[in-house]
């Protein structure tokens, strides 16, 4: 396509692909902060914007193809989220008070 | 204009990503994930998704990311101090995630031509009394299951932060 | 291209309203406090203290800016910056009355033809989940400004009103959510529009009258849970001036200082105008136009002047001669301006709005007039032990009265 078709087609509106590159691009750095990243609470995050990332890419699904039961599956991921989060922060709380480090190099007793 | 908002929240919410991943300081990548949730919720409305946009922004936004901010404030977590990584990870992870994107990326634009457009407005379905209809009558049985899961996970957090009485 | 224009001159005048509004809401504040107290309030500068707002603005702007240096100083700084943008963006969804019609008016030799407007900023679908979003967001401020400053006092008393914030966000939700089950939708105009009528020809079909079941809990609860979200007595001890050296603002002074006190009036005018659209019918009368309830707004402003006139005559101060006849004539002016009839059916829906609007307000500094405060852990318990259940309860009988008798 030449860039004049490009840009008219542009003016009606925005590809659903870019939404799912959009998505792509920020589930590749929620992968690699949770694999390069030390501190608990921010591995933590990484996984909460994977999660998101993944949202996007439902509710765009659930545009394309005019249904609103994309919107219901985030709508369980969300909450699904939330009680992961309660339960993963008392976790990271009961692990801080007895290890006194929120590194996650640290909490390696079990490791030979 | 949809071009526009798309390109504009597209940026804040790569930025803001990037954010979360390079600052050394936990609540400045709390904050910045604040951030990627604000402008992913924009980006729900202009899809259409209203009800959810709003369930984001309250439930995410507004409660899931201040426990995260009260957790960081409750540890006082400082700074990452940063040591060395293995030499593995080194060299196979850089490429292994930049080959995760671009087959992710690859098999997006394969199968969604760029001729199936998105206009605001297309999508009136995602209003509060449709999304509302549909979880309680198709999706009843996820619905309860989800508020089993959420009755689980009070009782999960009570137990493990309780102060032991001795 | 002409909404934009329009939208302009709504945003800019809603703005230099509202902004007024937070400045003379603390006048109001403190003389109602001093006169329940038995005692003056400001009346030195200007005329009853009138330009006190101007003083005090005057102060906070000249006062010198101290920044400590042990602070966090993004974080120090976007906080009170952060609870003034989330306080201030409720005010755009907020409907004032109904309808307002400009007519055809030639300027410069073009004519600009009749332009129809509702009267707000926005109406947005899902408008009371935003007005609940917005006020989630407004924790961030707070304890954001705990934390930065360094302090553990700060630090405690930010964490200790997050915490509050958030454990009354439940009851808030829950008391909103009973009466939109009888209005059937979320948009605040819709919400409004819902309780138009009149049951037996002159009870209103507000939503504390309204018949499966009188959503007069839900009211009740919904007040409640306002004070403990915008801090206010009996639920301000994390930023008492007594308490915890001054809660989470201890560190802050002038702008910043300002910013959160702004924030805090705001937030207060905010739910204020939730609960009158929500609860008290928005811009509806207290009984039907044809039984005479236009005349009451003139009759008010005559009543007002009429006061203002003999206490000019009988004065108490001797300066009382010169202003008090002053206010008498502004108020037979606006006695005159709602008595008009054309702008009868503008200003009467924003003359009963504003008019329960200011009474939930006088609500609001009576009570913290009144009352003493709650001790953190008394405050905790209240949310969690009885105000959820209640709320709770209320929104299950609400919904079985609805379903059976709708």
């Amino acid at each position: 396509m030449d860039s004049a078709a490009v840009m008219n087609l542009l003016k009606n509106g925005v590809p659903i692909s870019w939404y799912l590159v959009l998505s792509a691009i920020l589930f590749a750095i929620g992968v690699s902060g949770f694999l390069f990243r030390r501190n608990i609470i921010t591995v933590f995050m990484c996984i909460e914007l994977m999660l998101n990332a993944v949202n996007l890419s439902f509710i765009a699904f659930a545009h394309q193809h005019k249904q609103v039961s994309g919107q219901l599956f985030t709508f369980f991921v969300m909450v699904v989220a939330a009680a992961e989060a309660a339960v993963g922060l008392a976790i990271i709380l009961t692990v801080f008070k007895n290890r006194s480090t929120l590194n996650i190099d640290e909490i390696d007793t079990l490791k030979n | 204009m949809d071009l526009f908002f798309f390109l504009l929240f597209a940026f804040i919410a790569v930025v803001c990503a990037i954010n979360v991943v390079l600052q050394t300081h936990p609540i400045s990548s709390a904050l910045s994930l604040v951030g990627v949730m604000g402008s992913l919720a924009v980006l729900y409305l202009m899809l259409g998704a209203e009800f959810i946009a709003m369930a984001q922004m309250i439930v995410y936004a507004g409660a899931i990311m201040v426990l995260f901010v009260f957790v960081i404030m409750l540890l006082n977590a400082g700074a990452e101090k940063r040591k060395g990584s293995s030499l593995t990870s080194q060299i196979f992870g850089i490429p292994a995630i930049i080959a995760l994107f671009v087959l992710l990326c690859l098999s997006a634009l394969k199968w969604f031509p760029s001729s199936d457009l998105v206009k605001f407005g297309d999508f009136s379905g995602g209003g509060a009394q449709p999304f509302g209809y549909a979880l309680f009558t198709d999706y009843l049985l996820p619905f309860e299951v989800t508020s089993l899961l959420i009755l689980i996970a009070i009782i999960g957090a009570i137990v493990l932060a309780r102060k032991e009485i001795d | 291209m002409e909404f934009l224009i329009i939208t302009a001159v709504k945003l800019a005048l809603v703005l230099f309203v509202f902004m007024t509004t937070l400045a003379y809401l603390q006048w109001v504040e403190r003389k109602v406090i001093a006169h329940v107290q038995v005692r003056m309030g400001p009346s030195r500068v200007g005329p009853h203290g009138l330009l006190q707002p101007l003083a005090d603005v005057i102060k906070l702007i000249t006062k010198e800016g101290v920044m400590p240096p042990h602070v966090n100083s993004f974080f120090y700084l976007a906080a009170p910056f952060f609870a003034v943008f989330m306080a201030l963006i409720s005010i755009s969804i907020i409907p004032f009355g109904t309808s307002l019609t400009i007519p055809a008016f030639t300027l410069a030799g073009a004519t600009y033809g009749p332009y129809k407007t509702m009267m707000e900023l926005a109406d947005v679908n899902v408008g009371i989940l935003l007005i609940l979003a917005v006020s989630s967001m407004g924790v961030y401020g707070i304890a954001l400004a705990g934390w930065s400053s360094n302090n553990k006092y700060s630090l405690l008393g930010g964490l200790r009103s997050s915490a509050q914030m958030i454990s009354y966000e439940l009851p808030l939700s829950l008391a909103i959510a009973a009466p939109l089950l009888s209005a059937g939708t979320l948009s605040l105009r819709g919400i409004a529009d819902s309780q138009i009528g009149y049951y037996l020809g002159f009870i209103p079909r507000w939503a504390i009258f309204q018949m499966p079941f009188p959503q007069i809990f839900s009211f009740i609860i919904f007040m409640i849970a306002a004070f403990a979200e915008t801090n206010r007595i009996p639920f301000d001890l994390p930023e008492a001036e007594n308490e915890l050296v001054a809660g989470f603002h201890v560190e802050y002074s002038s702008m910043t200082f300002a910013a959160f006190f702004m924030a805090e009036y705001a937030n207060m005018v905010t739910v204020c105008s939730v609960a009158t659209l929500l609860f008290l019918g928005g811009w509806q009368p207290l009984w039907p136009a044809t039984l005479g309830s236009d005349f009451i707004a003139p009759l008010i402003m005559f009543g007002a002047g009429a006061i203002c006139f003999y206490h000019g005559i009988y004065p108490a101060r001797p300066f009382d001669r010169i202003t008090l006849p002053v206010f008498g004539v502004v108020f037979f002016g606006l006695a005159g301006v709602l008595a008009f009839p054309p702008t009868v059916p503008i200003l009467m829906p924003l003359f009963w709005f504003l008019a329960k609007l200011c009474f939930l307000l006088f609500v609001f500094i009576w009570i913290r007039a009144t009352l003493p405060r709650f001790r953190y852990d008394q405050l905790m318990a209240f949310a969690w032990k009885f105000l959820f259940p209640v709320a709770l309860a209320n929104l299950l009988i609400t919904g079985f009265l609805v379903a059976l008798f709708d």
